[in-house]
Parts: structure tokens; sequence; C-alpha cells
């Protein structure tokens, strides 16, 4: 591969890791670095707390929270694949309620910035739950999850239809007081038009991607690994999948802000991500497999940005070369 | 009121103690078999230091294309004397994951993040203790079977298997436990049974304030129901598939009932050791109930 060489190349004057600025801009919101961690793989940041200051990263995104209490769906909810596991929770959370009241507290006081991640079974419920979070300390955005594989069945996505995820970010929009953006699928045959619409509606941007609908069966019992049946897949399996959606939105709308997720593991990865478009980049199953995971990439983006001479993480925003 | 205590003390759950868990590569000190199966100890001195019986390790797998992480209840740990410092598991070899593992030699450097959970609660007063196991799940039990001797407390054993091979450490059993009772499926070894009838038989003598019990699900569930009929309180360490281990992903639920309501419980953080009584056994994999599980209240045995 030749981009160390190219990129040692272009070096102008040498750069050491603490002169690394990792600061990204994301419409209003400003990051002290690009590192997230993804909605639904970290609880409510105490548990990992208890392995690194969790407010060192980015910003946290909480795992979604609906108007009212959801009890998930039946276990067994996860099941491992090549590179990566399917997972069918079903959004199980105690409701915005109580979040607000047990797990806000903690975050807000210990000064995480939170990407407030929320799902509604209706276009209403969206609403309801934005509602409650207006103007709260520390909410520095919204996430709006139109694309869980695992929320009610019935409905389908409102990330599957660009009229449908435009009407979601159109009602929050009509209340938040914060950045909203949308968290879209890759199971659809074209995302762009879907992440136009949702621009248009008022996104200050997008996350991609949400897990992608999978199944495993056990060829013994010859039944469904997961007792929902089918689930999210998620990990370095999707990886490329994922860098293809951030690719194929920034290249048509560059200026929209992107979040990406979907496998991201590594210092490596989180640069490609951002080469593809992201501005900031969520790490999730990631955690499962080591709790320090996130707080590592925080700790070697700036060596390795330094080693070629990158002052500024925000210039690989979009940097592939075509 | 509580017939047991916990053996770590009420703090704040997460923060400001030097209980937590760790992530370390660790120096394999010792590989070996126990009967059929492998046994691997970890040189750490902060997670012998944190350990309690009942808690586990997860391990990361490594040149493989699985991504999680595998549990391991902890066996054994040693803080003092020359080889002081160590985390023992016990495993059997069920798929690519406990393959790699079982290839490990002395001085490898593997991957581990613990101690995990919550740990067995001992007993508050002077009680007789049974210890019912299945299979490997007997090792955690044996580590606790360890640490009721150390404070006085009579250990009674009853360990069962398939047949002789399944058995786990008998000889070990017998010198932790005041009485050890060996039961196997096709009689190979000890009594020709099933532990449950082993177990209502010890009942009958009386002398069992407490169980503890530790295996595969159903064995949990019929030992859990034969001591809640008996009026005798029991704790479980339970087994479900997690993803995590440290709380984060949610796969790991169980109901557990709790001031009356029930509760979906992670068995990483709340458990894996539940009050067994309190399990709700046949709602396991049903659509789980709609209370959620905070704040939690105080276990009520």
């Amino acid at each position: 591969m030749s981009t160390v060489p190219s990129s040692r190349k272009a070096r102008s004057a040498p750069v050491t890791p603490a002169e690394v600025d990792l600061r990204v801009q994301l419409d209003d919101m400003i990051l002290r670095n690009p590192i997230l961690a993804a909605s639904g793989t970290f609880a409510s940041g105490q548990e990992i707390n208890r392995f690194f200051d969790v407010n060192r990263l980015g910003a946290v995104v909480i795992k979604s929270i609906t108007m009212e209490p959801r009890p998930g769906l039946p276990t067994p909810r996860m099941a491992e694949t090549a590179s990566g596991m399917l997972n069918a929770i079903g959004l199980q959370n105690a409701g915005v309620e109580r979040w607000l009241s047990l797990d806000y507290p903690w975050l807000v006081h210990h000064g995480v910035p939170i990407i407030a991640s929320i799902a509604g079974r209706t276009v209403h419920e969206y609403r309801q739950v934005a509602e409650k979070l207006r103007g709260l300390e520390g909410i520095v955005a919204i996430e709006a999850n139109i694309s869980s594989p695992n929320a009610d069945a019935g409905g389908g996505l409102f990330a599957a239809h660009p009229a449908t995820a435009a009407e979601v970010v159109s009602t929050i929009m009509r209340v938040a007081t914060v950045p909203v953006f949308a968290k879209l699928t890759p199971d659809v045959t074209d995302i762009v038009p879907i992440a136009h619409a949702a621009a248009e509606a008022g996104a200050s941007g997008v996350s991609l991607i949400n897990t992608v609908l999978g199944m495993a069966i056990d060829v013994e019992t010859r039944q469904p690994k997961l007792a929902a049946g089918m689930g999210g897949l998620s990990g370095p399996a999707i990886k490329p999948i994922a860098i293809r959606a951030v690719h194929q939105i920034h290249s048509v709308m560059p200026d929209l802000p992107i979040i990406g997720m979907g496998g991201a593991a590594t210092v490596e990865d989180v640069v490609e991500f951002m080469l593809a478009g992201a501005s900031a980049v969520a790490i999730g199953t990631a955690t499962f497999a080591n709790p320090m995971a996130s707080m590592e990439i925080v700790e070697g983006l700036p060596n390795w940005l330094a080693e070629r001479g990158i002052r500024h993480a925000r210039s690989l925003i979009g940097g592939v070369r075509i | 009121m509580s017939t047991f205590v916990s053996s770590k003390g009420n703090g704040p759950p997460f923060q400001g103690r030097a209980t937590g868990p760790l992530r370390a590569r660790c120096e394999v000190l010792q590989y070996r078999k126990i009967g059929k199966y492998h046994s691997i100890t970890f040189v750490s001195p902060e997670m012998a230091d944190r350990a309690e019986p009942g808690m586990f390790v997860t391990i990361g797998v490594e040149g493989h294309s699985t991504v999680l992480r595998r549990p391991f209840a902890i066996y054994q740990v040693s803080r003092h004397g020359p080889w002081a410092g160590t985390v023992e598991i016990v495993f059997d070899v069920v798929g690519e994951g406990t393959r790699w593992l079982a290839s490990r030699v002395k001085h490898d450097t593997v991957d581990l993040v613990g101690p995990l959970g919550t740990p067995f609660p001992l007993p508050k007063q002077n009680v007789g203790c049974l210890l019912v196991g299945q299979g490997y799940g007997a090792a955690p039990l044996l580590y606790l079977a360890g640490v009721l001797q150390q404070r006085g407390f009579r250990a009674d054993m009853i360990i069962g298997a398939k047949d002789a091979d399944g058995i786990f450490n008998a000889i070990e059993a017998k010198r932790l436990s005041a009485t050890t009772i060996l039961v196997t499926e096709d009689g190979s070894l000890g009594e020709e049974g099933n532990i449950l009838d082993v177990m209502d038989r010890h009942l009958d003598l009386g002398r069992t304030g407490l169980i503890y019990a530790s295996g595969p699900m159903p064995l949990l569930r019929d030992v859990s129901g034969l001591a809640a009929s008996r009026g005798v309180p029991i704790r479980v360490a339970v087994e479900e598939a997690m993803a995590c281990g440290t709380g984060v992903c949610w796969t790991c639920v169980m109901p557990v009932e709790r001031k009356g309501a029930v509760y979906n419980l992670r068995s990483c953080i709340e458990g894996p050791v539940f009050n067994g009584a309190k399990v709700q056994w046949d709602a396991i994999g049903a659509l789980p109930v709609h209370d959620i599980p905070e704040p939690l209240p105080e276990d009520d045995a």
C-alpha cells in the first residue's frame, strides 16, 4: 500500500501527538474528539466507567430510549457469527422518565456529552420523547433511531422510505433544541435518497449505519439461533457496508455531517470511516470484545496522526482518493 | 430477615472501589487436565485480590473470526504464597473458542477481563450449607467450599454428572467439604441416579440451612424448585449466553422477582448469582416481563 509513503511526502513540519487537534465539528456540535460510544453498546455509561473515565470520549450515544418502558425480546438474544454478532434485544429500556431520573444525572454530573438516541413506534412517540429532552444540560444532540431491525413488527422501518424518514425527522425538529441525526439502515435499495430526505426535513446529519438484518440457524436443532428469528448483524463483518454507505452519502452531500459506525474497532478503522466522509465515529460491538476499545482509540489516534504529520483530525474527513 | 450476607460489603455499585474489574494480558502459569476437563491458571495479582467465589472472567479468543469474549467461572484464586496472585478457570472444549484456549501453554499471554459479576453471598449465621453442582459447573462451588471452610461453616457437597468422566475433581471436593456425595446417571461413579433424589434425601437429614448450586440451567431450575418446596434459601450461579460480560449489551437477561415485581436482570452484572427461589424459570426464553430492573431493590431473601 502506498498510503504511508505518500502521506509522508505531504508532511510539512513534524507534529507531536500532543499537538494533534482531535476536535471535530458536526453542525453546531463541537466534540473534543471524534470517538463516540455507539448506542446500545454502552448501557448507561457507568458500567464502562469502571474501566476508564468515559468523559474522555467525544460523546456517549445512549441506548435508545422510548416513551414507555420496553421489555425487549425473549432470550436467546445473541448469536456469534463469523467476524460479527447477531442481536435481538428489542430496545429494552426503562423509558424516558426513568432514564432521566436514573442515568441522565450520572452522565451530566460527570460532564459526559450526551447524544440521546430516541426511538418510537409512532412518529408521535418520537416527538414525545424529544419534548422530554428539550433544553436539558449536557445533551448535545439527538440521534433518531429510525432503523432498528429489532423494532416492533408491523410498521416496518421509518428509515426504509424517504417520506417516512422525513416525517419523523421533521416532527422531532419541531421540538428539538439540539442538532438531530437520523440513524439509517443499509437494508434499502438506495440509501442516498433517504439521507437526502432526512436532510431536507431538517436533520443536521445522519448516523450510518444501524445493524444489518441477519439470521443464523442451529444445524442440529434446525431452529434459529435467536429467539426472535432474525436480528441485527454488527461487528467487523459489516464494516465494508458501513464505509460504502458513508462514502455514498458524503459523495453527494459533502456538507452533511455523518456519524459513522459499523464494525469500527481500531484507530485505522476510525481513520477509514473519516476518509470515507464521517466526521465522528462510534465504537459499538468492539466494546463488547474489549471494554477499553474506545479509550484505546482515543489514546492511539494522536500518535497515528502525528506519525503522518497530520495536525488536525478533521482534515481526514472525506479524504479518500478516488 | 436475610440469611445471607454479601461477601463484598455494600459500597456504591460502580465508583471509587478497588473491587471493580480490570482488563489485562495475563501469563499462563499452568495448564493442566482435571479429569476430562481443562484448567488454566493465569497470573494476575490484581484479579486474584478482587475475586470472590461465583465471579467470572471473560477471555478474548485470538486468531479466529470470533469477535466476542468467552466467560468462565473462577475456579480458584491464590492470593498468598510462592505462586500468589493467580486465577484459575476450568472449562470443557465445546467450540472453537474453547479449542483455542485448550491449546494455550505455559508462558503464553491471554487477554482477560475480570473479575466480573456478583459473588455468592455468605451465610450470616452458622448453618450447614449444601453445595450442589453438575459437571464442571461444580468448579466455583469448590472455591466457595474453601471459603466456607476457612470461615468455619459446615459444607456438604453433591456433585453429579452423566458418567464418572464428567465428575469434577472429587478428591478436592472431599478435602473441602464435610461430606461429598457423587452421583452419576449411569452409576459408573458414586450413586446411580439423579442429583435431585440425593439432594432430597440429604435435606431429610435436617442439617441444611442454605443451598448453593451451579451448573446447567435445567439443574438450577429443578434444584431451586426443590429448595423452595423445602423452604431452604438457595443461591444459584446461572449460565446465560452473554456478549459483553460487563453489563452493556443486555443479551443475558433473566426474569427475577424482587420485592414482588419481576425484573429482567443481567446475568453478567446483577448476576450470575441469583436467588434461585426468585428466578422465574418458566419465563426464561418467553417474552420478557414489562418491569425494568432499575432501581434495583435489595435482594430480600
